[in-house]
């Protein structure tokens, strides 16, 4: 546990950065001390991010300093920070896919130590074998699973004299087992008296791994606590402040007739780093909300795709709603069919950046009215927006505001409200919360529920394992391109959907129309 | 003492001046350029960019060459919305001219008032072909259309060449690379006596109006500009990019070609090696300078028609290379690149500034 | 067809490939620090007037090489200067090179259009100029061609076994980890552009100094453009860009061959040939998107920005 040493090793003094618009940090404050390992806590856009990039060196404080084992410190850029012996593993990994493990790790070298790259893979063998991380240091980095891709960057600091351990949000993307694993070495890491900042929104976790936290609100601190004397309820409510409503518990619901049906769906990616989909088989029924688990980079993309009408599949039987098989059918006409679809990401596919709301309402409505004869019918897609930023209380200067200026979760609030507002029989979500702040995820979780309420057949495809428990009926999961046995959620339990996530299940065939087993 | 900072939101204001700050720097630089030269700055501008209108002759000599500028920048600036890098507009230009003239060429014998307009339309169907070359190649071959449209240029001057070498070679033209001389049947009507204005300005402005509905009123030209601005928000929606493409590339094709033909058969009134002085690369100039907008390319080819004339007016009058014009339209579309900085950055003097640097300029101060 | 005949045509072939080498070497390492110059054709087009000019008047063929690559160094600042200083447009910033060198290079050239200089001659190099068949084919040529051989392996050399070449590679497919890990970008890109523009004033002034030694208004006719699509044709790979860029060069004296055989076809018609081939060579090189999306610099042609 923390030994209140008098030296901490790292100590922020009333650190402040502005953005065009936005303080990013005001006058924070922090110490850090040997084999502490800290809790950076907030939601996004906190400032956590800023904060870690600007010890790490890649920006700079307006005001402020910083303290490194005692003495004031002006760290200009990443190298002079690994010199200091801070390491950083980003949340967006900071990687070279078309490079070797070896060659990503030599470029954040100084010069000198990464001359000789047999030597060094060697190291990187020793490295990674004594913390109990397998890497092989000659592959290619987009030939390896996003958990491999973490090890080397955490790899990569520790081939260094690592006195600082910076993570941004590393569980997000791993698999529970994998998330234990990474644990296991952060505690062996502090126990050698290495410190550690970790970043992160899931409290359990946080309560499991850190000693001490440090809670960030709008750029602010805004509580410290030690997580094990907390409950994770009350650092929620330091982390929103009073207002804002947490999540709450949904009812779970049976659904009835099948609508979409996914039969032995085989599809080889067109992406040469992409994953090739398995013997699919997937049904979704009315009124019910199927959540697809899994490991970014498993097929999910390939999936909604094909899913969505992106990429076309092989024969029009593949996938099937009541209507008809639509597996052949280009996105214009499944709309047509009632499919609506929410990608992941939200700037730049679910909106265009540079235009207005009022535009972004007709990229996907063009069918609700808004256009006759080739020609728009500016008036009615100006009211059409206007209702879904009524309708879901989507926070913007107005409907001529472009879409880039929009937070996340406000511009979610439009992409979803656009999507439910089309009536779908059935809608896909990716990943729909990803990145939210805890307030828009709630309404957003309350708008799925209700158009599922409505007998609409919903289908969520995302990495937050926790959010799927929260609103899903039914769960499976997506690894290597397979879909795992479905479930209800009642009847399955996180750790078991964590082993379905490594691939640990025997694929499924098409067991026939569920409604037979459905007891409604 | 500067401080270069992100602006929070793109400055309008900076989108409708930059090509007039554009217009000055060239301005200056050219001043400067003369003074170079041993000229006098001002009699130099002066005799450039003044001397060329001072009469109705030269103001209608203005839109003559504005005219096939501005078609082909029409179709660009669509094709540009879609970010269908179309650097075609010359070769579609050039075989929009050679299909006109061969088939003004069938009908020297023939009188009649659908013959011109039979001859226009096959000059617009040969730019249309020629520019779904490069489109088809896009969409089966993904092929780079920027490589492609310019390999077509270079082929369809080849082609041209080899015409008027060849196959429509005027037999009685004494061995000139030169067509015969049209018929009048097939000659424009000129819209003012005395001068070589024709009715083809007419058909520029038609354009003008046409694409400007096409841009802001159409779901199609939604559609266009959904694609060049967000591709993956395009495949999202379910838009059909290929015809979005071949759409775009067979427009500007077909106006360029229309360009085309109404050069032979107006002011040239026959085919010869030099139907255009790279009207279709100036067009590109133009559709930049004019962001794009059916208005502001309208204003723009009217520079850029003046610029070619100040090019022609120096030698003549102060005995200057003609070259001067490219020069000019280099300078051009490199400031005006310069100046959109200003429309996403802004440049603050001194003092504490509210928002930190973003720019990938390094900060005094 | 005799052995002399064959002989020829290759000799003539690696002559007419060597200005597309150069050019095609330089923008392949620009390419792959993630920056697409278009302005090629622009900055040939100055290099040649440059270095023709200096030659003529001084009289020193070094010297106007070196004023050539010069010239292409200084119009490569401009691109980096408007298009990584100022974050404008690739595309749109190459263009604007290409046109602003036509017309610079017509209007500083004009008064010399019509003389000539004393060219580079063939160098023959002891001995190894002796070998039969190869020795006249590979050794007996300007020092300039020398000179290509030399870049093509240094590009080589330098992109698989340098660190710098590593960190190049690294900024070309993803900026955004280069400047998370340190490494810096805009330096890289900016030398990248350079270099791009000094091969590319180089091979302008192998042809106004070595291949036709004169200065004539456009007189690259396209190479600049041609050596864009090589660098597709070599998939980015230097070591592909030899084989490409003398597959182009005999495309461009097939009608010489032709007329050596004594068939007689329009010479406008056969002056297309490398135009032709060149879409042809895109079709094949480009129909398997899958191929391009593997070893095309994932970076290619996209504005970066140091800090959101």
């Amino acid at each position: 546990m923390t030994t209140a040493q008098p030296q901490p090793r790292l100590s922020l003094r009333n650190i402040s950065k502005r953005f065009p618009g936005v303080l990013a940090n005001d006058r924070v404050c922090l110490n850090l001390y040997p084999g502490e390992i800290h809790a950076m806590l907030g939601e996004n856009g906190a400032g956590k991010s800023t904060l870690m990039k600007m010890i790490y060196g890649v920006m700079k404080p307006d005001e402020g300093e910083i303290y490194w084992q005692g003495g004031a410190v002006d760290i200009a850029e990443p190298a002079q920070a690994r010199a200091l012996g801070i390491g950083m593993v980003f949340q967006h990994f900071a990687l070279f896919e078309t490079l070797t493990v070896t060659e990503n790790i030599a470029l954040s070298l100084p010069a000198q130590e990464a001359r000789d790259l047999k030597a060094l893979g060697r190291r990187i063998r020793e490295v990674s074998e004594r913390y109990g991380m397998a890497l092989e240091p000659d592959r290619l980095v987009h030939s390896l699973s996003i958990g491999a891709r973490q090890r080397v960057e955490i790899v990569r600091c520790l081939i260094q004299d690592i006195k600082l351990l910076i993570l941004d949000e590393p569980t997000s993307v791993l698999t529970p087992q994998e998330v234990e694993g990474l644990f296991k070495t952060l505690n062996q890491l502090a126990a050698e008296g290495c410190s550690i900042l970790f970043i992160s929104h899931k409290l359990n976790e946080v309560r499991a791994l850190c000693h001490n936290a440090t809670i960030l609100r709008g750029g602010r601190v805004t509580g410290e606590c030690k997580p094990v004397e907390e409950s994770a309820h009350s650092i929620a409510r330091m982390m929103v402040g009073e207002d804002t409503p947490l999540s709450t518990t949904y009812e779970k619901r049976e659904g009835g007739d099948d609508f979409l049906v996914v039969r032995d769906l085989s599809l080889k990616s067109l992406d040469p780093f992409g994953t090739r989909l398995k013997n699919i088989n997937l049904r979704v029924r009315k009124g019910e909300i199927v959540g697809i688990a899994g490991v970014a980079g498993n097929g999910q993309d390939e999936l909604l795709a094909a899913l969505s009408g992106e990429r076309l599949g092989e024969n029009a039987g593949q996938i099937c709603v009541p209507a008809g098989r639509i597996a052949l059918l280009p996105p214009l006409q499944r709309r047509i069919q009632g499919l609506a679809f929410v990608p992941e990401e939200r700037l730049g596919r679910g909106a265009v950046p540079d235009m207005s709301l009022a535009e972004n309402g007709l990229l996907t409505a063009f069918g609700a009215g808004l256009v006759k004869k080739g020609l728009v019918n500016w008036g009615r897609t100006r009211d059409f927006a206007q209702s879904i930023v009524d309708d879901f209380k989507v926070k913007c200067s107005g409907i001529d505001a472009s879409a880039k200026s929009l937070s996340g979760g406000n511009l979610q609030k439009f992409i979803i409200g656009r999507e439910i507002r089309q009536k779908p029989s059935l809608l896909l979500a990716a990943h729909p919360t990803w990145g939210v702040d805890i307030g828009a995820a709630v309404a957003i979780h309350k708008a799925l529920i209700e158009l599922r309420d409505a007998g609409t057949a919903i289908l969520i495809v995302s990495e937050d394992i926790d959010e799927l428990f929260e609103i899903s009926d039914r769960i499976c999961a997506i690894c290597h391109g397979e879909l795992s046995p479905l479930k209800a959620v009642s009847d399955t339990n996180i750790g078991e959907v964590g082993r379905w996530m490594t691939g640990d299940f025997d694929v499924v065939q098409d067991a026939g129309p569920t409604q037979g087993e459905s007891h409604v | 003492m500067f401080k270069v900072e992100k602006r929070p939101v793109e400055s309008r204001l900076m989108g409708y001046l930059s090509p007039v700050l554009a217009a000055v720097l060239t301005l200056v630089s050219g001043a400067l350029l003369f003074l170079l030269l041993g000229q006098s700055p001002l009699e130099g501008l002066y005799t450039f960019f003044v001397m060329p209108l001072s009469d109705l002759y030269g103001l209608s000599e203005l839109g003559v060459k504005a005219a096939p500028i501005l078609l082909c920048a029409m179709g660009l600036a669509v094709c540009y919305r879609a970010k269908v890098w179309n650097i075609g507009a010359e070769g579609q230009l050039l075989f929009g001219a050679l299909i006109g003239s061969w088939a003004a060429l069938q009908l020297l014998q023939v009188e009649g008032a659908w013959v011109l307009p039979l001859v226009l339309l096959a000059g617009a169907l040969g730019g249309m072909f020629w520019g779904l070359i490069p489109a088809l190649l896009r969409t089966h071959f993904n092929t780079n259309e920027i490589l492609t449209t310019i390999m077509l240029n270079y082929i369809a001057l080849n082609v041209l060449l080899y015409g008027v070498h060849g196959p429509l070679k005027d037999p009685d033209g004494y061995n000139f690379p030169e067509s015969a001389l049209f018929s009048e049947s097939t000659l424009l009507p000129t819209l003012l006596d005395g001068t070589r204005v024709h009715i083809g300005v007419l058909f520029a402005l038609l354009a003008v109006a046409v694409v400007w509905v096409l841009l802001s009123r159409t779901f199609i030209g939604f559609q266009i500009r959904v694609l060049g601005l967000d591709s993956r928000a395009a495949h999202y929606a379910g838009y059909n990019e290929k015809r979005l493409v071949i759409f775009v590339l067979m427009l500007c094709g077909g106006l360029a070609g229309l360009a085309g033909v109404l050069e032979v058969t107006g002011p040239i009134g026959q085919l010869v090696p030099q139907v255009s002085p790279g009207y279709g690369y100036a067009a590109i100039i133009v559709a930049f300078l004019g962001r794009l907008h059916p208005v502001g390319i309208l204003l723009a080819s009217l520079l850029m028609a003046l610029v070619y004339m100040g090019g022609e007016m120096v030698q003549i009058e102060l005995g200057l290379p003609q070259a001067l014009t490219g020069l000019f339209q280099g300078m051009l579309l490199l400031y005006l690149l310069a100046c959109d900085f200003l429309i996403h950055y802004r440049i603050r003097l001194g003092g504490r500034a509210t928002a930190s640097v973003a720019a990938p300029v390094s900060e005094g101060a | 067809m005799d052995i002399d005949f064959i002989i020829n045509v290759l000799y003539a072939m690696i002559r007419t490939g060597t200005p597309l080498l150069i050019v095609a070497l330089g923008e392949l390492v620009c390419e792959r620090s993630g920056v697409l110059n278009l302005g090629q054709e622009g900055m040939m087009l100055v290099g040649a007037v440059c270095g023709f000019i200096v030659a003529a008047t001084t009289g020193s063929l070094f010297l106007g090489v070196l004023a050539a690559m010069l010239a292409g160094c200084l119009m490569a600042l401009l691109f980096g200067l408007v298009a990584l200083g100022l974050s404008a447009t690739q595309v749109a910033t190459g263009l604007a090179l290409t046109i602003l060198g036509a017309g610079l290079s017509a209007f500083i050239g004009e008064s010399f259009v019509g003389q000539t200089v004393l060219g580079f001659k063939a160098l023959p190099i002891p001995l190894l100029s002796e070998i039969p068949l190869l020795g006249p084919l590979l050794f007996n040529h300007d020092v300039l061609v020398y000179l290509s051989f030399g870049l093509f392996a240094g590009v080589i050399w330098f992109l698989r076994s340098t660190r710098a070449g590593l960190m190049l590679k690294a900024i070309g497919e993803t900026p955004e980890s280069a400047t998370a890990v340190g490494l810096p970008v805009m330096r890289v890109r900016y030398l990248a552009v350079l270099f791009g523009g000094a091969m590319a004033g180089l091979a302008g002034g192998y042809l106004s100094l070595a291949y036709t030694p004169l200065w004539a208004e456009g007189m690259t006719a396209g190479r600049g453009w041609i050596a864009l699509a090589l660098v597709v044709f070599a998939s980015w790979r230097a070591e592909r860009v030899m084989f490409g860029a003398y597959l182009f060069g005999l495309a461009s004296i097939l009608h010489l061959i032709v007329q050596g055989m004594g068939v007689s076809i329009s010479s406008n018609l056969l002056a297309m040939l490398p135009y032709v081939v060149t879409i042809l060579v895109l079709v094949l090189l480009s129909s398997d998107k899958a191929r391009v999306r593997l070893y095309a610099p994932m970076s290619l042609g996209k504005p970066f920005h140091r800090t959101q």
